[in-house]
């Protein structure tokens, strides 16, 4: 019986995820970085108690281009996994499982932590220029 | 005729003998995030472009100084574990899972009491 070379449930390269599941797996993906991020957050508090010289080096590390292209991901994938583990909790409660309910709830999550993303960097840029 | 004694429902355990203790604290500490987040980045995206002086006065007033250890403190408890689900899931072999696991957990330790330092440094360091 030739069992081995049979591709598993659901085959990835073929079975075309919908949208539900693409953010369940963007969920456990966007926290997995996040996770490294919050080593910038150690870094940059560790540079402003360490004294003038190294924060202005960890400035010059956030204000750079790749700096700040690094913190807007940082921004949306922590908005976007903020508003879909609420969606989770509301889940957790037993709340929200039918199709049209997830799928519009999952389009809720895209939409507000877009929201919050683009209101968090409107702020950042008024007050100081980025 | 069943040989279980009646002590295993009456703990309600499981066999991962913690019962739903991981669950629970990654939902408990989900919901103390929100308010946590909310208010770190929008705190740090109005101080954008503040200086060495005026962040750490930011930091030093005792509400902020609070909320920054809760959040230091939260964040990598919620990280690690779920971190932890990720490599149990995705690291089958024993010894390499086990090896991920130690580093994931001392390092969130560590990032946690170096954060946690810096921040009451800043606070009582004058």
């Amino acid at each position: 019986m030739q069992t081995q070379n049979r591709p598993l449930s659901p085959h990835l390269q073929i079975y075309k995820l919908p949208m539900t599941a693409k953010m369940s797996i963007s969920h456990r993906a966007s926290g997995a970085a996040l996770s490294l991020g919050t080593l910038l957050l150690v870094y940059w508090l560790a540079a402003a108690a360490a004294g003038p010289e190294a924060f202005a080096r960890a400035q010059g590390i956030v204000g750079s281009f790749l700096g700040q292209v690094i913190l807007f991901v940082f921004s949306y994938a922590l908005f976007y996994h903020m508003c879909n583990g609420i969606r989770h909790l509301f889940w957790d409660a037993g709340r929200g499982y039918d199709l049209k309910t997830t799928d519009a709830s999952g389009y809720a999550v895209l939409a507000v932590s877009a929201a919050l993303t683009l209101l968090v960097w409107i702020i950042a840029i008024a007050t100081g220029g980025a | 005729m069943n040989l279980r004694t009646p002590i295993k429902t009456a703990r309600g355990l499981g066999s991962a003998k913690d019962g739903v203790h991981h669950w629970w604290m990654q939902r408990l500490t989900a919901i103390a995030l929100v308010p946590l987040v909310l208010w770190f980045v929008f705190c740090v995206a109005s101080l954008s472009g503040g200086d060495y002086e005026t962040v750490r006065a930011w930091v030093s007033q005792p509400f902020t100084t609070v909320m920054l250890v809760l959040l230091i403190a939260v964040v990598f408890y919620h990280a690690q574990l779920g971190l932890q689900v990720v490599i149990e899931d995705y690291i089958s072999a024993k010894a390499p899972q086990l090896t991920a696991l130690i580093v994931v957990k001392f390092l969130a330790v560590l990032m946690a009491v170096i954060g946690i330092v810096a921040v009451l440094r800043i606070a009582f360091g004058g």
